[in-house]
């Protein structure tokens, strides 16, 4: 067993189970998405990404790139959620939810993708 | 992409995840903890405000307790926080210097930044590896004949002296070990653009490596060398190396050369000479008498064979025997030569000429200058060997000074920068001295006492654009035409056209009634300058209209129709 590699795959397969913890429930209703959550989720993926650092093999690649996207999307969701809850002065309202669940649900589809080649990547080892 | 990446991502993987983590505590703990406002309500901070306030904490901007005054609680939490976050920060700065700090990490980033430069390149150019005083005077002579140039050289101190020097161009260089095949793959040896690698460096062993990588990884490439010693010339050669230059052999041919034809002598070293040196006045060594030739290791062996070709009487002084070997058939002493005795035992005062051959330039020094006081008659050759006793040789009242350095790169200059010159070489060879004599005071008449230009031209489009309109017109133009002082028709330019290439086959000095074709090709000597006002009548048509016909041409179409 290496180490290295279940570390790897805990952060990565947690990172999609907190996303999906997040991401269900009713898309426009604030209380089916605490913000703690959502938070978890950013860090978990950040550590996530930089775990993927300095992969030189295809696999490599396309893993930093999944976890990139998913990322990107998240922060665009976190984004979002600041200015609704600070900058409009409105608070937060259905349709600003609606937005950062389904910019959480695209970073979701990311962080299944990286699973998924986490998988193949395992079964193609065999050992 | 470039392994500098890599190498970056992985060295930065552990700070930036400590930083990651060290935000992650304190910004949840922020918003975890209750406040009191100025009323007493209890509030708790947004993951918004909690990012903003840890965001300049860590990085230590601090603009104070917002949004609320702090409560103790909280600002006990903000206390840990400042040192947990600042520490991660100093710490992932830290690795990030002292990476871009790291010897290693720097010449992966300079390497990977000179290839990337090396792929840019449009034009051919020639991988010089060694830039010590041979390899500098090549680049300088190749830069001046218009070609290009890349050099590699272990010595830093070298590669800062490239770039310190005026060239017309930008050279670069690499400080690298060209002995590793990877730094010539990087200089580009097999992209295609690399005309030709020369291995000057100071170790015969460095240029028999650089030679079998060229030659295995890319046998299409020319490859020149140097060589200081038969073993390595012969593997270098079995390798298909292209031009293996021995500076003792290529000296040893020079002198016999001006034993058999002294004026041939003369024009080659004006001929071949680096640019902008004082040619050098002629010397006649003595082809009659005894010589005495000190040292017998791989100089003295040289000279020994070529002037016993010559059947000259040959006196060898050797002070290792048993390292070097004796001479066969000829008188040998043993000694080292600088004393006063054995020169007297080989004959010193009946002898003309000496060789003062030895790998060691104090002996040298010390020979020449003892043989002068017992026979001020002499002949005599220096071997130099260190660069740095120039000035010692110059002071030397000596006829002929070995210099390697410059042998080598005036050799490579005539191969890479003026082939047509190295053909010309060969032809004279089998001239007399009459003719050689002939054409060195012609050389001498039209070039002062710097050493001439000498260029090649191509009858093209690009190079005698005027000549090759003309063509098409129907003109036939000569060498005369072209040659013509353009403010003095009666009179021709200073200069000799040495070589003509092309149609009518290979001419040496072609005469002036030669008609030009597309695609000839012409080797000049002239003095500096005279490539300018010539290069009027190869590209001006007007100006070659003027000196075909002695008119000049009406410019405007309309005054044209009204004159005629």
């Amino acid at each position: 067993m290496n180490p290295e590699k279940v570390i790897f795959g805990f952060f990565i397969i947690l990172a999609a189970t907190l996303n999906f913890g997040f991401f269900i429930g009713e898309i426009d209703n604030p209380d089916h998405h605490p913000v703690y959550e959502l938070f978890f989720v950013v860090v978990v993926n950040l550590i996530a990404t930089i775990l993927k650092f300095g992969d030189r093999t295809q696999m490599g690649a396309l893993l930093l790139a999944t976890s990139l996207v998913a990322v990107l999307q998240l922060i665009a969701a976190s984004v979002i959620w600041g200015i609704a809850e600070y900058a409009t002065g409105e608070g937060m309202t259905p349709v600003m939810m609606a937005s950062i669940v389904s910019l959480s649900g695209g970073a979701l589809m990311a962080n299944v993708i990286s699973v998924v080649l986490l998988v193949i990547e395992t079964v193609m080892m065999r050992r | 992409m470039d392994p500098v990446f890599f190498i970056v991502f992985r060295r930065m993987r552990q700070p930036l995840l400590m930083l990651i983590v060290a935000y992650a505590i304190a910004i949840l703990g922020l918003t975890l903890i209750p406040g009191k406002d100025a009323d007493g309500n209890v509030w708790h901070m947004g993951f918004f405000h909690a990012f903003y306030f840890v965001s300049y904490m860590a990085t230590t901007i601090g603009f104070g307790e917002i949004p609320n005054e702090f409560s103790d609680a909280q600002r006990m939490w903000v206390t840990f926080s400042i040192y947990a976050t600042v520490v991660v920060w100093f710490y992932a700065i830290g690795t990030l210097l002292s990476l871009i700090q790291n010897k290693g990490f720097r010449q992966a980033v300079t390497e990977m930044r000179f290839a990337r430069h090396i792929k840019s390149l449009r034009e051919r150019f020639y991988l010089v590896c060694g830039y010590g005083e041979t390899g500098s005077e090549l680049v300088r002579a190749l830069i001046d004949h218009k070609q290009h140039a890349v050099v590699i050289d272990i010595d830093e101190t070298r590669i800062n002296e490239l770039s310190l020097e005026a060239l017309r161009e930008h050279v670069p260089a690499l400080c690298a070990d060209a002995r590793r095949p990877v730094h010539l793959i990087e200089a580009g040896m097999n992209n295609g653009k690399c005309a030709g690698v020369v291995a000057v460096t100071n170790s015969n062993e460095a240029n028999l490596k650089i030679a079998i990588t060229s030659k295995l990884l890319n046998p299409s490439t020319k490859v020149i060398c140097r060589a200081d010693s038969h073993d390595y010339e012969a593997n270098m050669a079995s390798f298909g190396t292209d031009e293996i230059i021995d500076p003792y052999d290529t000296f040893a041919i020079m002198l016999a050369t001006a034993l058999q034809s002294p004026c041939l002598y003369v024009l080659l070293e004006w001929l071949s000479g680096a640019a902008n040196e004082n040619i050098h006045e002629p010397v006649y060594p003595p082809a009659k008498g005894k010589w005495i030739v000190c040292g017998y290791g791989r100089f003295g062996k040289a000279i020994f064979e070529r002037l016993k070709d010559e059947d000259i009487e040959v006196v060898v002084i050797e002070a290792t025997p048993e390292k070097t070997g004796k001479p066969e058939n000829a008188r040998f002493v043993e000694g080292r030569g600088t004393e006063a005795v054995t020169l007297k035992e080989a004959g010193i005062e009946d002898a003309t000429g000496l060789v003062a051959g030895t790998d060691n330039d104090a002996n040298n020094l010390s020979i020449i200058a003892t043989a002068l006081e017992m026979n001020d008659q002499l002949f005599t050759i220096a071997r130099k060997n260190l660069s740095e006793n120039k000035d010692l040789y110059e002071a030397l009242p000596c006829n002929m000074v070995m210099n390697p350095g410059n042998i080598i790169a005036n050799k490579i200059r005539v191969l890479l920068a003026t082939p047509m010159l190295d053909s010309f070489i060969g032809l004279a060879y089998y001239q007399d001295d009459a003719w050689a004599c002939e054409l060195a005071s012609r050389i001498s008449g039209v070039i002062d006492d710097v050493v001439p230009d000498i260029w090649e031209i191509r009858i093209d489009s690009e190079e005698a654009y005027a000549v090759i309109e003309f063509i098409k017109r129907g003109f036939s133009v000569t060498l005369a035409d072209i040659t013509r002082n353009r403010y003095d028709t009666e009179s021709q330019l200073n200069l000799v056209i040495l070589l003509y290439r092309g149609k009518d086959g290979e001419l040496l000095l072609p005469s002036d009634k030669q008609v030009l074709y597309p695609r000839d090709r012409l080797l000049i000597c002239s003095q500096r300058g005279v490539r300018h006002s010539m290069e009027w009548a190869l590209q001006n048509q007007n100006v070659l209209e003027f000196l075909l016909t002695g008119k000049t041409p009406i410019q405007s179409t309309l005054l044209r129709k009204i004159l005629n």
